[in-house]
């Protein structure tokens, strides 16, 4: 069952957030941890073969183990370590992954989290991450009121799904202007077109009969795929 | 419906824009200000409509994302990094380390107890020495020379203060984080901090090492030490808010104590990075003199105790008023 936080707002409306469970949390987290990871290693590799001419330090001269450290070693490791806190605090409240995932962090009241407690959320992945691969923080989201792990407590924070991409979700909003049948249905219309392709024919002509006969009343027998889909069309136009 | 819609969609649209100029910008125009919270108002009201006509459709999802960034765009902290970092080092940290007091003086007693137990335990049992160093310290110690001699033949200092200053930030920020056991990791980390030390300490005491080992602590030591008990002082007021959260609910009692403490061990942190310069380039090195590397010690922990109890605030007021 989702999660949704009610929060009151001066202007009467309530604001209301789908709370992000452990899936969301999990996905956008192993996105990041891919990237981080490939950066960092990318880094590391690209640095090594330029200041080293090798893969490893075997073959750096001892009065250049100072610059080897500053030039290969240390960013990637910077890049690896703050890939979260960084990106966190620039991205108002997303990453990379968590954008794929559709997720934010945002302060309990959904207002902007401040750079503190980005800091703070960030500090406790010390205990989430005990005993191995986020024992502690998974475990904490699977038990907690709004699927927190502890560096959420600890900062205020939880994270809630927002769209992925705003632009797209008004494009969508205005396909559905002019269509000639109520919201709901322009919706379901407009849902079973784009995924037609990817149903099978059986499934796709099933769906696509229920929902004209909905919207036309009796249809008539034998109706092809190509006219139903015609037809689904005609009313979002 | 549709009516509707072909009315607001423009200024959906006008709204959206509108915002990201507001969110993009550091400050803002009071008129942008106050088309901002015009049009927050609006959108909360088609949002009403939209919920009542439309609940749970995409364009209720839409003008729900809509208004959360508005929410959040009106709400946003009037920020300045510079500020803040000013307020921390020079009115927070003092107000925290003050507040914290008693918690300070209970973990450094427990660090002193576990420091003489681990004196007297090697004192006493010498063998027991191979559960607080290497078998090479062991051998090296026993030849009449510590690890220390010549560590800077091994690593340059530079390499030496990062990799010393990475270990002191990992100790700090554990022994502050595992107070979330009740404050049980806070006191296992700071008593096996302690023990390790006395027992060493021990060690070298019993080949005539000892004065040598204090002479490359003192300098840098204090302040890294200090650093540890008031990480540790944390650790033990974020196990209590947790275990005596008081009128608050646990999750608020931890969230207020973290949010607070943290503060502090940011300044903190920021003098482990003075401990680490001062043990990659002074400690080590046989040419800075005993009374030098004492003074260092002595004037860095002078600076220490003088920002945590607030001289620096108390000198620039008095110089503002003068």
């Amino acid at each position: 069952m989702e999660d949704r936080l009610n929060i009151p707002s001066i202007t009467g409306t309530d604001l209301v957030f789908d709370v992000a469970g452990p899936g969301g949390r999990s996905y956008a987290f192993i996105i990041d941890w891919h990237i981080r990871l490939l950066i960092a290693l990318a880094w590391f590799l690209l640095a090594s073969l330029i200041y080293a001419g090798s893969l490893s330090w075997a073959g750096v001269a001892d009065d250049s183990l100072s610059g080897y450290l500053y030039i290969v070693a240390l960013p990637a490791m910077v890049i690896y370590l703050l890939y979260h806190p960084v990106l966190e605090i620039l991205m108002d409240g997303r990453t990379p992954g968590k954008r794929m995932a559709g997720i934010r962090i945002v302060a309990r009241d959904g207002k902007a989290p401040g750079i503190g407690a980005h800091l703070v959320r960030n500090l406790f992945r010390l205990v989430d991450s005990l005993p191995f691969a986020y024992l502690i923080g998974f475990t904490s989201t699977l038990v907690t009121e709004n699927n927190l792990r502890f560096g959420d407590l600890a900062a205020g924070t939880l994270l809630i799904y927002d769209a992925a991409d705003e632009k797209l979700a008004l494009k969508e909003v205005e396909a559905m202007h002019g269509a000639r049948i109520g919201l709901q249905e322009a919706e379901l219309v407009q849902e079973l077109t784009a995924r037609w392709d990817s149903l099978d024919s059986e499934t796709r002509l099933d769906l696509g009969r229920k929902l004209l006969k909905r919207l036309e009343g009796d249809l008539p027998a034998g109706l092809s795929s190509e006219a139903v889909l015609s037809r689904l069309k005609t009313h979002l136009a | 419906m549709d009516k509707w819609l072909q009315e607001q969609l423009p200024r959906w649209r006008d709204a959206a824009n509108q915002l990201t100029g507001i969110e993009k910008s550091k400050s803002a125009q009071a008129d942008d200000v106050m088309n901002t919270v015009h049009s927050y108002r609006e959108i909360a009201r088609d949002l009403s409509v939209a919920r009542d006509i439309a609940p749970g459709s995409k364009l209720t999802r839409y003008l729900e994302q809509l208004y959360a960034r508005y929410y959040r765009a009106l709400y946003r902290k009037p920020g300045s990094l510079w500020q803040e970092i000013k307020d921390l080092v020079l009115v927070d940290a003092p107000a925290i380390a003050r507040s914290l007091g008693q918690q300070i003086l209970s973990v450094s007693t427990l660090f002193i107890i576990s420091g003489l137990a681990g004196w007297w335990l090697i004192n006493t049992y010498p063998e027991l020495v191979s559960l607080f160093a290497s078998e090479e310290m062991i051998n090296g110690v026993s030849r009449g020379e510590l690890w220390t001699d010549d560590i800077l033949n091994v690593l340059p200092s530079s390499m030496l203060a990062l990799s010393i200053f990475t270990n002191n930030v990992a100790v700090t920020l554990f022994a502050m984080c595992l107070g979330v056991f009740y404050g049980l990791g806070t006191i296992y980390i700071i008593a096996m901090n302690g023990l390790m030390i006395g027992g060493i300490f021990a060690m070298t005491a019993q080949h005539n090492l000892a004065g040598r080992l204090f002479e490359f602590v003192i300098a840098h030591g204090i302040v890294e030490l200090s650093v540890i008990c008031i990480a540790g002082a944390i650790g033990v007021s974020l196990g209590m808010s947790i275990a005596r959260p008081g009128n608050r609910t646990r999750a608020q009692s931890f969230h207020r104590a973290s949010i607070r403490s943290a503060k502090l061990i940011f300044v903190c942190a920021l003098f482990l990075i003075g401990a680490g310069l001062i043990e990659g380039f002074i400690s080590p090195d046989p040419g800075y003199s005993l009374s030098f590397k004492l003074s260092v010690g002595i004037l860095y922990m002078t600076i220490f105790v003088a920002t945590l109890s607030g001289v620096p605030r108390y000198l620039l007021s008095r110089n503002q008023q003068v």
